[in-house]
């Protein structure tokens, strides 16, 4: 079976078109069939349709996505009642203790992410674990800080990950890799996306998975429950009758 | 003594400039040398086979046991001769005649 590869995290101004346009691009030559670009301020629907243009253009297919850093509980809950039905995937990036647990047991939540640089904000462990395993919420983790970064840095990073990734698989959450660039070279081909995360702990078929079959579904499921035609899980408007 | 396995890996060189073959085998040596150590590093048995400078790909040797820890440094390097750089694997064989099929 062919996999189709996602990186559903390139890093850049959604205003910058010139920088997008480039990342597109080579997101296509690399092998990607989607790709996202976050909005940090809500939904800018000029900005968004002419991503999708450029996508459409390339032969990549656009995700909507949102990145929030909420600071309290209260600030994420206003958040996805505002701005959940607008994006296909949402992001929270956890900077409390108090918001991951909330993230990680809020069903409309999408991906969670932690702070690469500060340790004591990595608040991944077993209990928010097993909270986004009952509410399908992934992991998401961006190469960018291993490329990025050297030294005693890029050692606690990926020994942290791979405290987390090991938490992660005996929960069964889905842990999505991403990119999360900025320029085009620190663009990976998914093959060799998928090798870094050899680093912290995941296989081949784990690896692959992370970047295709994971972020993949979190879309497709989604997608499902934006149309006009979803009910609830399982059921949908197949065909309306006149009313007699 | 059992024969050590080896595989070739094809790479295309993703910078502005060219660098000469000692800098690009410097700059994957240090990748390995950074993640894997000196005792990783020495494992691989790394080598460069041939060098396309027209259309910027490199072939290179390196054992079988140890090509997941070298196709992982390869995606770790960022900069080749001081400037920004990335690699990415073209393919991988285990006979210099199949990679140049797989290539083209």
């Amino acid at each position: 079976m062919t996999r189709t590869f996602a990186d559903l995290h390139l890093r850049i101004n959604p205003k910058d078109t010139q920088t997008a346009q480039r990342l597109i691009v080579k997101a296509k030559q690399l092998g990607y069939q989607s790709i996202s670009i976050p909005f940090t301020q809500g939904l800018q629907e000029t900005e968004a349709a002419t991503l999708k243009d450029m996508c459409n253009k390339t032969g990549l297919d656009f995700v909507l996505r949102s990145d929030f850093r909420p600071r309290t509980q209260e600030d994420l809950m206003r958040f996805l009642r505002k701005f959940r039905r607008k994006f296909e995937v949402i992001c929270i990036a956890c900077d409390s203790k108090e918001v991951a647990r909330q993230a990680a047991k809020d069903r409309r939540v999408d991906l969670i992410n932690f702070p690469s640089l500060d340790y004591h904000k990595r608040f991944f462990d077993r209990a928010e674990a097993e909270l986004a395993s009952c509410s399908l919420t992934g992991l998401e983790v961006d190469v960018k800080s291993i490329l990025v970064m050297e030294g005693p840095a890029r050692v606690r990073l990926l020994s942290c990950l791979r405290r987390e990734v090991a938490v992660a698989l005996e929960f069964h959450v889905p842990v999505v890799l991403s990119s999360g660039g900025d320029v085009e070279n620190l663009l990976r081909m998914p093959r060799d996306l998928a090798s870094l995360a050899y680093l912290f702990g995941l296989d081949e078929a784990q690896a692959l998975d992370a970047i295709s079959t994971n972020p993949n579904a979190i879309v497709l499921r989604n997608r499902e429950k934006l149309s006009s035609r979803f009910i609830s899980p399982g059921i949908s408007v197949v065909k309306e009758g006149k009313a007699v | 003594m059992k024969r050590v396995k080896r595989r070739y890996i094809a790479l295309l060189l993703e910078c502005d400039s060219l660098p000469s073959e000692r800098e690009f085998l410097d700059a994957v040596w240090a990748a390995v040398t950074k993640l894997y150590g000196e005792v990783g590093a020495s494992l691989t048995g790394l080598s460069l086979i041939n060098f396309d400078g027209k259309r910027k790909i490199f072939v290179i040797r390196t054992s079988l046991s140890s090509l997941s820890m070298v196709k992982t440094s390869l995606a770790t390097v960022t900069t080749v001769a001081g400037k920004a750089a990335a690699l990415n694997v073209l393919a991988v064989s285990g006979t210099l005649k199949a990679l140049y099929d797989n290539v083209g």
